[in-house]
């Protein structure tokens, strides 16, 4: 199976501190891949830095093309559809504003939004700064689902949400990946279970492990790459 | 080992050179207005000098601790406009005056600085622009006549010390700048290699990173302030003696980013380049006034003519093109590293090790 | 009552053309983070391009058509010249900020010298049609016509702009990248292209602002834009970065607060605005460096 992206030693530097050190691994093309570690270890980073919002050095190819030049509208153009950590929704525009502002070239699937997010349709003239924490989110997958992309980024899709909207979204989710790939930053080993085929763990920003889904099983290997306590909840 | 010695030498080797200038009796052609030891180039001189000091104190605060200042004119201004008011409008003797203007140039910036330190980067810029501006109204009101408003203000050279004063006194006028210049110079250099030194260069990498480490940088950043705040004053009363009198036109925003220049095209964050370009800047401007009325220019076709008649037309096109070019300005053709940038580092590292000491 | 009227009116007249210079600089710091020193320029390019335009078309006979179509030259000519200060010298340094606000200083060094150059440093004088010059009673004060024709232009443009902005797609990513540039990239769209639109837009009012300061203030001089500059700077600090109705009102307040201080206090109207600045930076120390970039 061919790699959609691949990564090569990918450094960044941010505020005086040396974050990613050297960070490689690959994203299979179909699946989810999650991206795993402790806070502060450089996920988000390593997202970031994919899309060039970051300053860094490397390689990174995506679909066998090398973007690491590229500016970051045109790494987007390329396929890759984005969900950061923080939503990122823009207060001041109301719901439909934020959709319309992704779209791309008129391919728009407002359908399978409305399908999957019922509640934005209704919502729609609502500026998204009233919105709660998880209507936010709602908007913010939303937006990356709007285009039929080849890859998806999603940072921690989940932080902040009750559980059973933590199941929906993970519903969603898994419904996405039948047709896109899914890079999956996610501290929720319960929703990671559910979802991810493959998974890289990340410390100290380096790459410390790659394996399956099924390496969370092991106890004492989750215990030692994320810490213990670390949240189980079944998705 | 020779290089570092040379580098040690050169400076003081330029001084020596400074100091002897008004005895040298050759001219340089063109490039000056008559010869060395003339009232003339020495005047010239003596304001470049000036310049250099007040350049280098404004780059304390824009090189060495990141504070962007649209209002740095203000101070300089208020050391002309006070020292002159005193002597001239008040009679008060030239200590008398120079006290005053000393109190005025630590209270003055140490309100201004308190209101202004309220804020921040682009928002700090503004809040100095607007105080300076404030100035510079006042100023224009002529309150009392004391200022002279739109048409300056001479002053009344009996108050002066008669070594000041007269056309054959340039000399000493020439002395007295340069004095200042090294006078700035030396104080800056201490004052950046001093711990609150570090401080500054340290807050001007990454504040936030120096308010985590626990100390109050705004503090550190009104201790720059006022400092370079009042070394320029101190210039202010040199060049009102240099030029005998005030003008409004020292009170412009004009003449704060005119400072700007200077520091950017001579080079930010060192010592060499606020000089350099202090120095240069005001040698090209007057220079300019004087070649563009040449024969040479004049009989130039009026598209090339226009422009080059105008010396802020140049000196403006030069600064946007040493901004693309020249980033670290003359000061920073065949420099190193970039001087300043562990600061940060080492300041934790002086942090950590007083804490374990302790 | 009358003098008030006309302080008011003459305040709010005053205000437009600050709120032409500003609205322009607010979306320019708010999306792209850069303080344009050059804005002056726009407005003093715009002015003289306009009075020279003027100059020349000794063919049209109406004043009143002359005048328009040489507003129209100026406005034209301050929109190129903004697209092409931030093609050629804004761009090419992006997110280099300190270096984005060094060039303006610059271009507003060498452009004025320049205008100065070629049309000397005394003031010249548009020939306007006789109506500004004239007046209209309001509440038993005569007000001088062209306060009218400044707050028209000014609510013109502030119509215009809410419009463009709310109903065009670069005013959506405007918007957007007013409030998080990065996010607007991530989303694919190209900002570079807003960054231009932005300048000439911001061009274009000012060069408006020039011409209308011509009339207001029956001349032009170089040094105008640079004057008016400052005040517009107070007006978009006051007003908030990135916002054009938080100009309009910042405008209004700080012309007419200028006209009843002068008034009332015999000429401290500048000092007034001035203090109000500090005021309202006292109150809302909001660091204004530090947009999400």
């Amino acid at each position: 199976m061919a790699s959609l992206l691949e990564i090569r030693d990918l450094h960044v530097h941010l505020g005086g501190s040396h974050v990613l050190q050297g960070v490689s691994f690959d994203v299979p093309e179909g699946g989810v891949t999650a991206l795993l570690g402790r806070n502060g270890v450089g996920k988000t980073t390593t997202l970031r830095a994919v899309l060039g919002l970051v300053p860094r050095e490397g390689s990174v190819r995506f679909a066998g093309v090398a973007i690491e030049r590229e500016p970051t509208h045109k790494i987007v153009r390329r396929g890759i559809g984005y969900v950061p950590e923080d939503r990122d929704v823009f207060a001041g525009l109301t719901v439909r504003e934020n959709l319309e502002l992704a779209e791309r070239n008129g391919s728009a699937r407002y359908d399978l939004v409305h399908r999957l997010f019922p509640e934005l349709h209704e919502r729609a003239g609502q500026r998204a700064g009233t919105l709660s924490g998880g209507q936010q989110q709602m908007v913010a997958i939303a937006r990356a689902l709007l285009n039929p992309n080849a890859l998806l980024l999603i940072d921690e899709p989940t932080k902040g949400l009750a559980p059973a909207l933590v199941s929906d979204v993970a519903s969603a989710l898994a419904r996405v990946a039948e047709s896109e790939t899914v890079l999956l930053v996610e501290q929720n080993l319960g929703v990671v279970r559910r979802l991810a085929s493959a998974i890289v763990v990340l410390d100290q920003g380096r790459v410390v492990h790659t394996g399956t889904a099924a390496d969370l099983d092991d106890a004492v290997l989750v215990n030692r790459l994320l810490g213990a306590g670390h949240a189980g909840a079944a998705a | 080992m020779t290089r570092r010695v040379l580098r040690r030498l050169l400076p003081v080797a330029v001084l020596v050179v400074l100091a002897i200038l008004p005895k040298l009796g050759f001219g340089l052609g063109a490039l000056l207005p008559g010869t060395l030891s003339s009232p003339g180039t020495l005047q010239l001189l003596a304001v470049c000098l000036i310049f250099a000091g007040v350049a280098l104190s404004y780059d304390l605060l824009f090189g060495f601790t990141g504070l962007l200042s649209f209002g740095h004119a203000l101070y300089f201004a208020a050391g002309v406009y006070v020292s002159d008011v005193a002597i001239t409008k008040w009679q008060w003797s030239f200590w008398q005056a120079c006290l005053v203007t000393a109190a005025v140039g630590i209270v003055l910036p140490l309100v201004v600085g308190f209101i202004s330190l309220r804020t921040s980067g682009i928002a700090f810029a503004m809040v100095t622009l607007a105080f300076a501006q404030a100035g510079a109204i006042l100023v224009q009101k002529n309150p009392h006549s004391w200022t002279g408003g739109d048409e300056g203000l001479g002053y009344d050279y009996q108050q002066v010390p008669a070594a000041f004063v007269g056309v054959f006194n340039t000399r000493n006028l020439y002395w007295l700048a340069l004095g200042y210049a090294v006078a700035v110079v030396l104080v800056v250099a201490w004052a950046v290699r001093s711990s609150p030194g570090h401080v500054w260069q340290a807050i001007r990498e990454n504040e936030r990173r120096v308010e985590v480490l626990g100390l109050p940088t705004r503090r550190y950043k009104l201790l720059a302030f006022v400092l370079a705040s009042l070394l320029a004053t101190a210039g202010g009363v040199v060049y009102m003696l240099t030029v005998n009198g005030a003008d409004p036109s020292l009170t412009t925003p004009d003449f704060t980013l005119m400072l700007l220049v200077m520091v950017v095209l001579g080079g930010s964050g060192t010592l060499a380049g606020p000089v350099l370009g202090g120095a240069l800047y005001w040698y090209a401007d007057q220079r300019l006034i004087a070649v563009g009325g040449s024969h040479t220019i004049q009989s130039l076709p009026g598209v090339l003519r226009t422009p080059l008649s105008q010396p802020l037309f140049i000196l403006g096109t030069l600064f946007v093109l040493a901004v693309f070019f020249l980033p670290r300005g003359l000061a920073g053709i065949g420099a190193g590293e970039r001087p300043g940038l562990g600061g940060l580092r080492r300041l934790e590292a002086s942090l950590r090790g007083a804490r374990q000491g302790a | 009552m009358s003098t008030f009227v006309l302080l008011t009116i003459t305040g709010l007249g005053l205000g437009a053309m600050y709120f032409l210079v500003a609205s322009g600089l607010s979306l320019i710091y708010g999306l792209m983070g850069v303080l344009n020193f050059a804005h002056g320029a726009f407005l003093t390019v715009g002015a003289y391009a306009a009075w020279f335009a003027e100059s020349k078309l000794t063919g049209i006979s109406s004043v009143g058509l002359r005048f328009v179509v040489a507003a129209l030259v100026g406005l034209a000519a301050g929109g190129v010249f903004a697209g092409l200060v931030e093609l050629v010298l804004v761009r090419p340094l992006y997110l280099r900020h300190i270096e984005q606000v060094l060039v303006t200083v610059g271009l507003s060094l060498a452009t004025v010298a320049l205008v100065q150059g070629i049309w000397g440093s005394d003031s010249r004088t548009f020939a306007t049609p006789g109506w500004f010059a004239g007046t209209t009673d309001l509440a038993g004060t005569h007000i001088p016509n062209d306060r009218w024709l400044d707050i028209g232009a000014a609510l013109l443009v502030l119509g215009g702009m809410k419009a463009f902005l709310r109903y065009t797609r670069y005013g959506l990513v405007i918007r957007a990248g007013v409030e998080n540039r990065a996010m607007v990239t991530a989303l694919g769209i190209d900002v570079r292209r807003a960054f231009t639109l932005v300048f000439v837009i911001g061009g274009v009012a000012a060069a408006l602002a020039g011409v209308l300061s011509g009339v207001y203030f029956t001349s032009i001089t170089p040094g105008r834009g640079t004057s008016l500059l400052i005040f517009a700077f107070i007006v978009v600090v006051i007003g908030g970065l990135g916002s054009i109705t938080g100009s309009a009102v910042a405008s209004a307040v700080v012309g007419l607060s200028q006209q009843y201080v002068n008034y009332y206090s015999s000429g401290l109207g500048d000092l007034s605005v001035v203090l109000l600045l500090a005021l309202v930076l006292l109150a809302r120390p909001a660091t204004l460096a530090g947009r999400t970039a």
